[in-house]
């Protein structure tokens, strides 16, 4: 029984993992039809910002949820002012803009804080138990960040004006510019956020993971994966690309070992997308956010 | 004389055409050593303290007059953690540039693209870096330490101290593989039992199903060959849990790229590790090699590490060698390196064996406290005992193979 609480734990930790790194490329992407492929990079921006932050004696949790989603969001500004707004409606172009802009900013991180980077960061909450098993609190910690965060995301689209212009603009940008809205700014404006998010994700994952220059790599993968199984919704698509493919990932890691578990997942999603080529919310959710 | 156009053409061109030959001349007077490491990408962890090392060796080398009276100089390349830039600038090395000797390689995979290249352009080549061992090249010397020195030390004094049951977590290539199988086989012959053994792909971030697995098996402790920064999450994770102070670790690898500094010290103290070098050697030359380091890089210098050292160590063996021989030149210089040739470095006495290219060292174990290595035990002049059992280039110099590529039993060891 402790055996069935604590690998579904890690289920659910493992799906919810997926969706964090996921949302900030699901905005972009969802939102804007840019497929940003430095966002492993956006993720690695967080956890150096911690990492940096932490080393000069600011307290992890500001820079894991303030600085890190600051930094990053305005360094995602930045971007979208120089390079990203040249390139709307031209996919293949800003994939190769951005990753360029990938090995700009491994470069620009090795060059200054070099190879690796110490730290003393470790996470910063307890442990639970589950019987004769254990799991790490900041986990569940994780998992309560990740659900807040989508609310948060739905909330802002849904709720507030920024949103519903948003979601306007992107649906029919000359409407939206004809009825006095200033597009370039929303874009960059969801640009910012989408990279923000994702500098958030990076941050929480610093203590749990190892933070290098070059880290970016092994996320983007997993990242596109599920967000292109998703489909076109970028809450509802995030999650169920996660759930599937987390789960998928999950349950084989667990019976086979960790090897077969990454071969689950990315045949999974091979077979999804044979299936759906619109991805999970191209057939189902389809009015969904 | 008068200075018409004409003339006044021909001579500077002449002296135009006549400069650069001048130049190469005292060029190529240098002695050529060529140095392929990953200075960027994933592998840049390991490989820049290792380049630190090899500059600080050819300056150490010139300063204190060069060999046979040519100074050395470095050639040095980046291969970016990509496989197909080794085997580019070995060519370049060994054919532009002619390099008395090529140190190269850090993954086993980038050594075994470069070994074929360098034989046959009959280029004299050093690999400074622990591996799985089993390579038996009379061409290729092999000065990082091997399973039978560095895993047959940590395995029994791990076993004495925490218990019989291990649990075997090792990276997905062929480092992994073949050292999970000498791990194996030292926990067996040492009387303990082996409970699982998983292998993990290098962009593996979320260990959470294997961490499950490992309190479901409640081994004794967990032995470790995982690579690279993805994996640095799984000690990350695994103490997250709270399971580093219930179920101890021992590694092969946590280390060698200074992960000790990627992680906090209560998530890294108590993990046990061996390798031919740590900072804390307590010998004059390697206090003498670290002030030195420090003098030239700053207190911001990279934390010393087998890799890095033997890079160090590496270039020196060559040096002696060919001072030794009298000549650069490729056979005698192997002929004096496998006279039993050996140097005193930082981390000890190294000496060649001449059965298997490879090296002789001390070896050491360590425990870590506070992101920094206690040496609690070591052993003089290992011998590379897991490549001599396949290798013999005594009786048959004419071999380049890498006998471990299928693993030990291919090999004829069980």
């Amino acid at each position: 029984m402790d055996l069935v609480v604590a690998v579904l734990f890690q289920l659910v930790y493992g799906i919810a993992n997926l969706a964090l790194i996921s949302l900030g490329l699901a905005i972009i992407f969802g939102m804007m039809r840019v497929i940003n492929l430095a966002h492993g990079e956006f993720l690695m921006l967080g956890g150096y910002t911690v990492v940096v932050a932490t080393n000069a004696g600011v307290n992890i949790w500001i820079a894991m949820l303030i600085l890190a989603p600051l930094v990053v969001g305005l360094i995602g500004v930045i971007v979208e002012r120089l390079l990203i707004r040249w390139l709307y409606g031209r996919m293949v172009d800003t994939l190769l803009a951005t990753w360029g802009l990938s090995l700009l900013l491994i470069g620009l991180v090795t060059s200054i804080f070099g190879a690796s980077t110490g730290t003393t960061i470790s996470p910063p909450l307890g442990i639970i138990r589950i019987g004769d098993y254990s799991a790490s609190g900041y986990e569940l910690f994780l998992i309560g960040v990740t659900v807040v965060l989508f609310i948060a995301v739905w909330a802002t689209l849904k709720l507030t004006k920024l949103g519903l212009v948003a979601r306007g603009t992107m649906q029919n940008p000359e409407m939206s510019a004809a009825l006095g809205v200033s597009n370039t700014r929303i874009y960059m404006i969801t640009f910012g956020l989408g990279a923000a998010v994702t500098g958030l994700a990076g941050g929480l994952l610093a203590p749990v993971t190892g933070v290098l220059p070059t880290i970016g790599a092994t996320y983007i993968a997993k990242a596109f994966i599920t967000v292109i199984s998703g489909g076109a919704s970028i809450l509802a698509g995030t999650a169920a690309g996660s759930i599937l493919l987390g789960g998928v990932n999950g349950i084989f890691a667990f019976i086979t070992g960790p090897t077969i578990g990454e071969v689950a997942l990315l045949v999974s999603a091979i077979i999804l997308l044979r299936l759906l080529p619109r991805g999970i919310t191209g057939r189902f959710f389809r009015k969904s956010l | 004389m008068k200075l018409s156009r004409r003339h006044f053409v021909m001579g500077t061109s002449a002296l135009a055409l006549a400069a650069p030959a001048t130049i190469a001349r005292a060029q190529s007077d240098n002695i050529k050593f060529a140095s392929i490491l990953d200075l960027s990408g994933g592998l840049d962890i390991y490989g820049a303290p290792m380049a630190e090392t090899t500059k600080l060796a050819i300056e150490d080398i010139n300063a204190a007059g060069g060999l046979l009276g040519r100074e050395v100089e470095l050639k040095m390349y980046d291969a970016q953690s990509t496989i197909q830039f080794y085997t580019q600038f070995a060519t370049q090395a060994a054919a532009g540039d002619k390099a008395a000797t090529v140190h190269a390689g850090i993954t086993s995979a980038s050594r075994e693209a470069i070994r074929p290249t360098l034989a046959r352009f009959k280029t004299l080549y050093f690999y400074n870096t622990q591996y799985e061992g089993g390579v038996c090249d009379y061409n290729n010397f092999c000065t990082g330490s091997t399973p039978a020195q560095t895993v047959a030390k940590v395995v029994p004094y791990a076993m004495n101290k925490w218990g019989k049951k291990v649990y075997i977590v090792a990276a997905d290539y062929n480092y992994g593989q073949i050292t999970a199988q000498w791990m194996q086989k030292f926990v067996a012959e040492n009387g303990g039992e082996t409970l699982d053994v998983e292998f993990f792909p290098l962009d593996v971030t979320n260990f959470g199903p294997t961490i499950n697995k490992i309190q479901t098996a409640k081994p004794d402790m967990v032995i470790s060959a995982l690579v690279g920064g993805a994996h640095v999450s799984f000690y990350r994770q695994y103490a997250a849990a709270g399971m580093l102070k219930e179920i101890p670790i021992a590694s092969t690898t946590f280390g060698v790229g200074n992960e000790q500094k990627l992680i906090s010290a209560e998530e890294g103290n108590g993990i046990i590790a061996s390798y031919g070098y740590f900072e804390g050697i307590d010998s004059g030359a390697n206090k003498d090699f670290l002030t030195r380091l420090e003098a030239k890089l700053g207190a911001g210098r990279p934390v010393m590490n087998e890799l890095a050292i033997r890079s160090y160590e590496g270039a020196m063996l060559w040096a002696e060698a060919v001072k030794a021989a009298g000549t650069i030149d490729r056979e005698p210089v192997i002929e004096a390196l496998r006279s039993g040739l050996s140097y005193d470095g930082p981390s000890g006495k190294v000496t060649i064996d001449s059965q298997t290219n490879h090296c002789s060292m001390n070896v050491y174990i360590g425990e870590l406290a506070n992101q920094e290595w206690n040496i609690v035990e070591s052993f003089e002049n290992q011998p590379p005992a897991d490549t001599q059992l396949v290798c013999d280039l005594n009786e048959n110099p004419n071999q380049s193979t890498f006998l471990f590529e299928n693993g030990l039993e291919a090999a004829g060891i069980k």
